[in-house]
């Protein structure tokens, strides 16, 4: 038996220095040989606990056995089979929890970089200039509408048009892709790959309406009156949280969600577009997640000079995958952890100049094992800023809810569904960040999958579900 | 894409365009607002819906040159089309029988306060209107607010017009003479402020238009301070309790674009009100 090479091939990734800078991909993906040696470190186990890992449960040795045979059509099909968004996922999956985690190399070293793999499969197939669709079922004659065109609902979409139903997807915005497109920045997944991706599931009949605001332009009942036989709510988790402390309301102030839309879906600040970025030199983005790290990043490249993270407990409890918080830092990102804002300052016109911050240390774990920040009396400080960026999380946007009679929401306003994704109205099903709150794109797909197999059972049998109220 | 049907200078800076979009049409509602992006690489603007059509599927926008999206509007002509016009967005106004209602308006205000107007008198309510520009030449189709109005008081800062002033001191004097129940303010900022002074007491509304990104409760750029929590003006209004605004602070908001230049301590004041 060969000797298991326990250390992974790096990939090459853009230089700290000259990458925050530019708006272009950090990670550089792997060349060919770089990819066929690091799939040669998968050991062909028998028992495929990366699977298990993998939310869509993706064949995982079976995909780097193709490529390890040089068949990457073959690899990309069985990659496709279960990951319509394997060029996406390939980027922006917290791997090292999931499928990486599982591997057995982990146990003794570097787990295989799945992940990588993936990436390098995707990124061939892009490349290629047929685009190669999997097989559709014969057209059953039966309409679904989805609402929101993110991870949940091009999945859900994607493998109902492949079941042959008819499928239209509602989206809000000007674009399709929803948080893959206004909240993820162009240097950690490229646009082009996002619109490539949702190209292919447009290629196989997918019909994609923008601009259409379900709630408000049209209420979820109007859509049965209209003749879809089931709807899929994949309206994500778009409402920004706020800190709710004085000043907050101050100009120079943004959320995560406004900073990156500016951005990352406006274009703000690049020749020939219009949206402006209006920014100063200093700037705090609040939060220890993900997308602290990606507005302190995207700051960073829109020109400013200094940008700190504050976070109100350590580096060590962050919730940002390790990945981030390291690219951030090597790029200049100041991490001001243990450290809280009580209250914004502004100048005569209303614009932010500082923020007075307490002081904070650790305490006993909370409910989820991490420790509880506790304020330090008498710590006060005052930080001196012109811009801030609050990015503590989001919650689901109520619109759809508080235009649906039926459709229950939790307390804290997702969608409750069952553990097929239906929910409390007849025909109606939701998942992703809409029902379980922010998370990640992999989970969001996971679950736009086992609503569009529930979706399917339905519409081959609705006689066991509850009616439908077409009163509309 | 959304064509421009037609387009009509009714003031020197000010047009009005029909566009065809039937979905908002359909759907549209008193005091409904939608975003706008003239093409691609545009900015999403939010337009207060002036007029709609259900039978054509057109809706008439009332687009004041102050910016660079209004100033690029105002080079297209009919038979141009938007790259995105999305709506109806936000809260549509209460409507009902409220007794006598003064509806004031300045600038843009007075073509979309005229919707809510026409519902407000159409549910029983009277109206009595007050609208005020620099000069006749600024007053926008005054006729169509005294369709629906028991009496419309024209007041212009010049006197070319009507009587010679701004909208406070007949909003006063209306105030007292008619007894009115309930205030509607469309206009500036500093105009909806200050009604909200002369109204205190009075059940009084006013239609924010703060900068908006997405329009749909996703950014939080519209958040205002009303009775000191913030509220979203996309999905929580447009339409706020004037009483309950922090007006300080939504002005300095509005100021936010662009940092230096423009905004300096005068920007936000009103040009047509001598108050500031």
């Amino acid at each position: 038996m060969a000797e298991l090479n326990l250390s992974r091939v790096e990939m090459p990734r853009q230089d700290p220095l000259i990458r925050s800078q530019n708006f272009l991909e950090v990670a550089l993906g792997y060349s060919a040989t770089e990819a066929l040696s690091e799939a040669a470190r998968c050991i062909q186990c028998p028992k495929h606990p990366c699977t298990g890992g993998c939310p869509v449960g993706v064949d995982i040795p079976d995909f780097i056995k193709a490529l390890r045979e040089l068949d990457l059509a073959s690899s990309s099909r069985i990659l496709k089979n279960k990951n319509k968004l394997p060029g996406i996922c390939g980027r922006v999956c917290p791997q090292e929890t999931q499928c990486e985690q599982s591997c057995v190399l982990a146990r003794r070293g570097a787990p295989v970089a799945i992940g990588r793999l993936e990436r390098y499969v995707a990124d061939w197939e892009r490349r290629q200039d047929a685009l190669e669709l999997p097989l559709r079922l014969p057209p059953t004659g039966q309409k679904v509408a989805v609402v929101g065109s993110g991870p949940a609902g091009l999945t859900c979409a994607a493998d109902l048009a492949v079941a042959g139903h008819a499928v239209t997807v509602f989206e809000a915005l000007h674009v399709p892709g929803g948080v893959l497109m206004y909240g993820i920045p162009e240097f950690r997944l490229p646009k082009a790959i996002v619109r490539h991706e949702v190209d292919s599931i447009m290629a196989l009949g997918v019909e994609v309406r923008l601009d259409w605001v379900v709630g408000n332009i049209l209420a979820v009942d109007k859509l049965f009156a209209l003749g879809y036989q089931a709807v899929f709510l994949g309206t994500g988790a778009g409402l920004p949280m706020f800190m709710n402390v004085p000043g907050e309301i101050f100009s120079g102030i943004y959320s995560a969600n406004e900073f990156l839309t500016r951005v990352n879906l406006m274009h703000a600040g690049e020749p020939g577009y219009d949206t402006p970025l209006p920014m100063g030199s200093q700037v705090a983005v609040i939060g220890g997640g993900n997308v602290a790290m990606d507005a302190a990043r995207c700051a960073l490249r829109a020109g400013a000079e200094r940008v700190f993270i504050v976070y109100r407990r350590t580096k060590a409890e962050a919730p940002a995958r390790a990945e981030e918080l390291e690219n951030a830092e090597e790029e200049g990102v100041v991490f001001c952890g243990l450290t809280n804002p009580v209250r914004f300052l502004a100048n005569a016109r209303g614009w932010v100049t500082a923020m007075e911050c307490l002081k904070m240390e650790l305490g006993e774990p909370d409910a989820k094992g991490r420790r509880r920040p506790i304020p330090k009396p008498g710590s006060n400080f005052i930080m001196d800023v012109d811009t801030v960026v609050i990015a503590l999380g989001t919650t689901p946007n109520p619109l759809v809810p508080a235009t649906t009679p039926g459709l229950d929401i939790h307390p804290e306003g997702t969608i409750i569904v069952d553990k097929e994704g239906h929910t409390t109205k007849p025909g109606v099903w939701a998942g992703g960040d809409a029902a379980t709150g922010a998370a990640t794109v992999i989970s969001a797909m996971g679950a736009g999958r086992t609503a569009a197999s529930s979706i399917n059972a339905y519409l081959k049998d609705p006689s066991d579900w509850p009616a439908i109220d077409q009163t509309g | 894409m959304f064509k421009i049907l037609a387009k009509e200078a009714i003031s020197p800076t000010v047009n009005l365009f029909r566009i065809e979009a039937p979905s908002v049409a359909r759907a549209a509602r008193p005091g409904q607002f939608v975003m706008l992006m003239t093409d691609e690489q545009g900015e999403r603007i939010p337009l207060t819906i002036a007029n709609w059509d259900e039978a054509e599927g057109s809706i008439s926008l009332v687009v004041s040159s102050v910016g660079h999206t209004t100033l690029k509007l105002a080079t297209m002509q009919p038979g141009d089309t938007l790259a995105h016009v999305v709506g109806p967005l936000g809260k549509s106004t209460e409507i009902g029988n409220f007794g006598k209602v003064a509806c004031v308006a300045t600038g843009y205000g007075m073509l979309t306060i005229v919707p809510p107007a026409k519902a407000l008198k159409a549910a029983g309510s009277r109206v009595f209107s007050v609208i005020s520009a620099p000069s006749k030449s600024e007053l926008l189709q005054p006729e169509r607010l005294g369709e629906v109005s028991e009496r419309l008081i024209v007041t212009t800062a010049d006197g070319s017009a009507g009587r010679s002033g701004w909208v406070i001191e007949p909003l006063k004097e209306l105030l007292v003479s008619e007894g009115i129940d309930r205030v509607m303010a469309i206009g500036s900022l500093c105009m909806m402020k200050l009604v909200s002074e002369a109204s205190r007491g009075l059940k009084t509304t006013v239609s924010l238009n703060p900068i908006m990104v997405d329009g749909t409760g996703m950014c939080g750029a519209c958040r205002v301070s009303l009775a000191g929590t913030p509220r979203f003006a996309c999905v929580d209004g447009p339409e706020f309790d004037a009483h309950e605004v922090d007006w300080d602070l939504l002005m300095a908001r509005r100021c936010s674009y662009p940092m230096e230049a423009a905004c300096g301590e005068s920007a936000y004041r009103c040009r047509s009100c001598a108050q500031w």
